[in-house]
């Protein structure tokens, strides 16, 4: 989007009005020439305003990436990329640098979270879309739109407090802070923006379709899913992409649940760390210049190149299917 | 005249408050193309979609009176609206293919009514696309999309996919109106050759068309059936005066 609004700036537009203005202009005579030229130089102004505000946000992008590249690569080098990648232990004071159990955590935790949380929001907004009525539909949207807006540390908080407790309980584990609580609030963390991207896509589902389904025989419930969602599978699919990087990008609601030991994760009951966790949590112990802190940094990339690659894989994937 | 193989007895119905069919009484003969005619909003497109239950998804809609399907009310409890909908099939105005292949298309139905068997599945949906006459523009692309193909040739495809299922009547909502003219007669002679073995009703606007394709005719008017009787007759000494100003253009 951002590339397109460069774009968009870069246009001729703007100068193809100022040529009509002017033909207009000498068509009524030389009077009108200074403000001719007053509003030309307004275009001029405005189109340059457009294109820095534009620049702005490709400029960020760019600093960011370069500034992780720099500041992540040193202790990468140092440690070496198999060691750092691969190894399964880190230990900051002892100065072991291996980031698998974060990167596995991650993982494991973004992929439990889709589990839960793509079923329970595509069904929801099935029934919000297809058969609840408008009443109800109200009542939920405002209701989804407030956990859209609940704070992440609030999630956390919450998770912590009523989360952790039951799942010690309910397993009767020495703690509830593990792998399995940070699944389980990720997955409500995601399901506002799967709801409500999916819904949309499925309200657009031309009319049509289902008539012909329900005209051919087929019972409702079988044209919601036969016709329906696979028509509204490209948003469906955007949805998912949404909610994984909302999900892998968290560090705020997890960092109070998962129990923050840097463990391979397991089973679901292992206390974890995350990407994210791991850069948030140790952060204020590292000592400036020191490797750790500058593995940390390192971490941050892992996590930057990490959520870009699955952008791009599941954007070429998504658009795969849409050209078939 | 043939035994009707679908009747609508004193059938009434109302969207809210608006009174769109009135009392209608009409008998739809097998193997005959039955068209309903009249001007717009004259309730025939209603009409139509009452006899396979397609009006209900319209939560204001309440019927009176009776279908007769082969003798049974389509509206009796014991009616399954989804068995009903297979052997009463419908084609929209619209060409409206799913965004699925060509195969999956046809295929839909049958599916749907539980057969699963691929070489049970082939030979329905070469069948289906050989009787709505484009299984040759499509034999060598069933895996393609459905939507890539030309309008004429969609709606076709929404033929074919009605007959996949291998119903009694079919239903035609204005088939033909979004359609070129030689798109237009190539399901025209479709339909001629469909009655040999289904019962078709057609809503149109084409007075042409009407009196080209069908055997029967019925004029609607505010709601009321005014005049039905084999087309010839009604093109050519028409009983009533309102039929005769509109299928002589004079209004409508």
């Amino acid at each position: 989007m951002d590339h397109e609004f460069v774009r968009g700036a870069g246009k001729k537009l703007p100068h193809q009005t100022i040529h009509a203005v002017g033909r207009q202009a000498a068509s009524i005579g030389q009077t009108v020439r200074p403000k001719r030229l007053l509003r030309e130089s307004l275009e001029h102004t405005m189109s340059t305003v457009f294109f820095l505000c534009g620049f702005l946000a490709v400029a960020c992008v760019l600093f960011i990436s370069i500034y992780l590249i720099l500041s992540g690569l040193p202790a990468i080098w140092e440690i070496g990329v198999r060691d750092f990648l691969f190894g399964d232990t880190w230990d900051g004071q002892g100065r072991k640098f291996g980031i698998l159990p974060f990167l596995l955590t991650s993982v494991a935790g973004t992929g439990g979270a889709v589990l839960i949380g793509v079923p329970v929001g595509v069904l929801t907004a099935i029934f919000l879309s297809k058969m609840a009525n408008p009443r109800t539909v109200t009542v939920l949207r405002a209701a989804v739109s407030l956990l859209a807006g609940i704070p992440s540390v609030v999630y956390g908080l919450v998770g912590m407090v009523v989360l952790v407790p039951a799942i010690q309980r309910l397993f009767s584990l020495p703690s509830g802070a593990n792998l399995l609580s940070a699944v389980v609030v990720l997955a409500i963390m995601i399901l506002p923006s799967i709801i409500n991207v999916s819904e949309t896509a499925l309200r657009a589902v031309p009319k049509e379709y289902e008539e012909a389904s329900l005209a051919l025989g087929a019972t409702y419930t079988e044209t919601v899913f036969r016709v329906s969602l696979p028509a509204a599978r490209s948003g469906v699919a955007t949805a998912i992409v949404l909610g994984v990087g909302r999900a892998i990008g968290e560090a705020m609601a997890i960092i109070m649940v998962s129990g923050n030991v840097p463990n391979l994760p397991a089973s679901p009951f292992t206390p974890v760390q995350f990407l994210t966790t791991a850069i948030a949590s140790e952060m204020n112990y590292a000592a400036f210049g020191s490797l750790w802190r500058q593995a940390l940094f390192s971490i941050g990339l892992v996590l930057f190149l990490f959520i870009v690659m699955i952008n791009v894989i599941l954007n070429t994937f998504i658009k795969h299917k849409r050209e078939r | 005249m043939k035994q009707p193989i679908m009747r609508t007895n004193r059938l009434n119905l109302w969207y809210g408050e608006t009174h769109a069919l009135k009392d209608v009484t009409l008998d739809m003969p097998e193997h005959q193309i039955t068209a309903l005619i009249g001007p717009s909003g004259c309730g025939k497109s209603t009409f139509l979609k009452t006899l396979d239950r397609m009006n209900e998804l319209i939560p204001s809609v309440r019927i009176q009176g009776e279908v007769l399907y082969r003798g049974k009310n389509i509206f009796d409890a014991q009616m399954d609206v989804t068995s009903l909908r297979r052997y009463v099939g419908m084609v929209f105005q619209k060409p409206n293919p799913f965004p699925m292949s060509i195969y999956d298309n046809i295929a839909y139905g049958p599916r749907t009514h539980g057969i699963r068997g691929k070489g049970e599945l082939d030979a329905l949906v070469e069948r289906s696309l050989r009787n709505a006459a484009i299984w040759d523009e499509v034999k060598d692309r069933l895996k393609k999309s459905a939507l890539s193909l030309s309008g004429g040739q969609q709606q076709r495809i929404c033929i074919a996919r009605a007959l996949a299922v291998e119903p009694d009547v079919l239903l035609m909502d204005e088939a033909t109106s979004a359609l070129d003219p030689i798109s237009t007669s190539k399901i025209e002679d479709l339909m001629a050759d469909l009655k040999q073995s289904y019962t078709i009703v057609i809503v149109t606007h084409n007075m042409q068309q009407a009196a080209r394709v069908s055997d029967r005719c019925a004029f609607f008017l505010h709601g009321e059936l005014v005049e039905s009787n084999g087309t010839e007759q009604m093109f050519s000494m028409p009983k009533d005066k309102r039929t005769e100003d509109y299928i002589t253009g004079r209004f409508g």
